[in-house]
């Protein structure tokens, strides 16, 4: 057995020296493809067309770091993963990107030697309802049975903001967010809660979404965002600056449309210059990056705003703490200097 | 009322009496015997009618079969929504394989029947050429699907999916397992005592973890002890794995054959000076194989369908292809017509493999009946 341990010591120690080595960015560039880890199916993140061609927030996310790394969006591999496998196959090398809306927690952050570079969406539970319960709030729903998947953390957080405000409930446990659509759609339960984007997800399912809404009560913190492995730091600024990028282009009006222009003319605003790469940006050679990233990441993909409308208002997913902070939302980005 | 007379020998076989027969007569005796019969008959059909009308409806009549989205389907038509499988058939077939090279599988697919003929038909005519295109198929069939040799593109393993996943993860296991499966049947029986204990071993172990398990150590734990950069590709890991599997239980089917026959065989075997490997080729195997037909089918067909447990590691198998279909906007809630696609997909070719064990068996009876 401790024969066995240390053989395993050895391997795991050889096999991380030899991801130290090489830069990641290299490995991305002489492949001439990213490889990102995406979801195997969530309605508005990530989804084939009909063509086969994955789309959705996380995907554009991937596709941003392509464009920005390699000048072409299209160049990525998706790998899909499901919740269970996704850490392993990211620490194993088998993407460079985790770009599957995974929330950013204390454990998984240290315990599993990754680095969470930044949210792209604040999600958190929430709760829907049909509209013919005439409930506006959360706070209404004393005696209502809900609906809810066992061994989850949205089970403990139900009890927990329930316990707090006084209001009793009946929960009907349920395994799968599919089994408890069917539950709610015949009315046994009438409340189903799960994370707010995918209570949307599945509202839109129905065949008349509009008799049922979600409620404005959300009742816990789903930071989602981009994950990269430990020990690569100048990967792991390329990819939350590409994030910064989006989110910064949206906050100075630049748009897929606008930015060629742009980035041509000699703007008032110093700070889209130098994020166009009309105006030097000092330490973008430590990145290893062109001066038109942010312009390919902005032509190809959009910014932040661009592709949240595009993926998530179909979903009728509203931008509320995924707004910009200016508008009343949470994502406040450093300045491009 | 006349009576007719007949002389002694010569009268002739009278019709039955009527309403026993033809088709008024089965349904008098079957259908309307007394009159609860005649009720229940009555209320079953009123029943079915409605089914079958409610089915036929839902299926084909009020169906569409070719929309844009669920929405401009329902605009249509209020039946199933087919549009989302003929829209994908491609995708649920192909994966994300590029288009332009789809050939590649369907020739591969072609010529499969064309390798597998003289294995599962022995009366097969030209059936030793036959045989050595068998022998080099799995490596053409490899150069093909997977490219990258005679300027064949190569095709990232991330893009396979779909139906052709499913076929290749269950042939490569089944081709696979079988002699696997024999070995290890023979090696537990087997009087070397280091042989006997590591087939033992192998079999106990296999059969005492979850397939589940075992996919997870193919897509997680085989990475940490491979070097990194190794080009190790998920899906053969997962085929090992899935071979591994079943051989275990193949072993054990073909070794309940091999404990069938009776002891006077090997003992006749023994006396006409048989050495082991005659005795295993003449005598053993092919009585123990024979008796063993019904369970390894049965192992193989338990296989297959196992194949879709693929998707919890994040392999797009039909399912997955389903369920990522679902994930679009535009089909959002389809699952029904989604799932009885692939359903019927599996019944298929499930029922394929069953009819063919079915003929061998019939074929293989040497019986006195």
């Amino acid at each position: 057995m401790k024969t066995k341990m240390l053989l395993a010591g050895i391997t795991a120690g050889v096999m991380f020296a030899g991801s130290v080595l090489a830069s990641t960015l290299d490995d991305v560039r002489a492949r001439g493809k990213l490889n990102c880890i995406i979801n195997t199916g969530l309605a508005g993140f990530a989804a084939p067309d009909d063509k086969g061609n994955w789309t959705g927030f996380d995907v554009d996310f991937c596709k941003a770091v392509a464009a920005a790394t390699l000048g072409d969006a299209s160049k990525v591999n998706y790998t899909t993963a499901t919740g269970k496998t996704r850490f392993t196959k990211l620490a194993a090398g088998e993407g460079e990107i985790l770009s599957r809306n995974t929330t950013w927690t204390f454990s998984r952050d240290v315990d599993l030697s990754q680095t969470f570079i930044g949210v792209n969406y604040y999600d958190g539970q929430g709760f829907m309802v049909p509209k013919s319960l005439g409930v506006k709030s959360a706070k209404g729903l004393d005696g209502a049975s809900v609906c809810i998947q066992t061994g989850t953390t949205t089970e403990l957080n139900l009890a927990e903001y329930f316990k707090g405000n006084n209001i009793k409930y009946n929960p009907v446990p349920i395994e799968t967010n599919a089994e408890a659509q069917e539950l709610y759609k015949a009315g046994r339960c009438d409340v189903y809660t799960t994370d707010a984007s995918g209570l949307y997800a599945t509202m839109m399912s129905f065949d008349n979404p509009s008799d049922h809404m979600v409620l404005p009560e959300i009742v816990s913190k789903e930071p989602l965002g981009p994950v990269v492995r430990h020990g690569d730091d100048q990967w792991a600024d390329i990819v939350s600056w590409v994030l910064r990028a989006m989110m910064a282009a949206e906050e100075k009006g630049i748009t897929s449309k606008n930015v060629k222009e742009l980035a041509a003319k000699d703007n008032k605003d110093k700070e889209i210059n130098r994020l166009l790469g009309k105006d030097p940006l000092q330490g973008l050679s430590k990145l290893g990056l062109s001066p038109d990233w942010a312009v390919n990441v902005i032509s190809q993909v959009g910014n932040y705003q661009e592709s949240f409308e595009k993926h998530l208002f179909p979903l009728t997913i509203k931008r509320g703490m995924n707004a910009l902070y200016r508008d009343g939302g949470l994502h406040y980005i450093p300045p491009i200097k | 009322m006349s009576e007719k007379t007949y002389k002694p020998g010569n009268y002739p076989d009278l019709p039955p009496p009527p309403g026993t027969v033809g088709v008024y007569g089965w349904i008098k005796q079957n259908l309307f015997s007394s009159i609860s019969n005649s009720l229940l008959t009555i209320i079953s059909v009123v029943l079915l009618y409605y089914l079958i009308d409610g089915i036929i409806g839902w299926f084909f009549l009020n169906a569409v079969f070719d929309a844009e989205s669920k929405i401009a389907c329902r605009k249509i038509n209020d039946g199933a929504c087919w549009a989302v499988i003929t829209r994908r058939v491609g995708q649920f077939v192909y994966g994300f394989y590029p288009e332009a090279e789809r050939w590649r599988i369907d020739i591969t697919f072609l010529t499969m029947f064309i390798a597998f003929a003289p294995l599962l038909y022995p009366d097969i005519p030209k059936r030793k050429w036959l045989l050595y295109f068998s022998l080099f198929y799995p490596f053409f069939a490899f150069v093909l699907i997977m490219g990258g040799y005679f300027g064949l593109q190569k095709i990232e393993y991330s893009l396979f999916g779909g139906f052709m996943l499913t076929v290749i993860l269950g042939v490569c296991g089944i081709v696979c397992s079988l002699p696997l499966g024999i070995l290890l049947a023979l090696g537990r029986q087997s009087n070397l005592t280091v042989v006997r204990t590591l087939s033992v071993c192998f079999i106990e172990f296999m059969r005492g973890v979850p397939l589940i398990t075992l996919l997870f150590v193919a897509s997680s734990m085989l990475n940490y002890f491979l070097p990194p950069g190794t080009n190790f590709s998920i899906l053969v890991r997962v085929i090992i794995m899935f071979t591994f599997f079943s051989a275990a239980y193949i072993a054990e089917v073909i070794r309940g054959g091999i404990q069938a026959i009776p002891k006077g065989q090997y003992e006749a075997a023994d006396a006409l000076g048989m050495n082991y490997w005659q005795k295993t080729r003449f005598i053993t195997l092919p009585q123990a194989l024979k008796i063993s037909i019904p369970g390894i089918v049965n192992t193989f067909i338990g296989l297959y369908k196992d194949t879709t447990l693929v998707v919890v590691i994040g392999l797009l198998d039909p399912l997955g292809i389903g369920r990522a279909a679902l994930a679009d906007t535009k089909w959002n809630g389809l699952s029904t017509e989604t799932y009885l696609f692939v359903a019927l997909f599996f019944f298929v070719s499930c029922f394929a493999m069953s009819r063919y064990s079915l003929w061998l068996e019939n074929k293989l009876n040497t019986d006195k009946k």
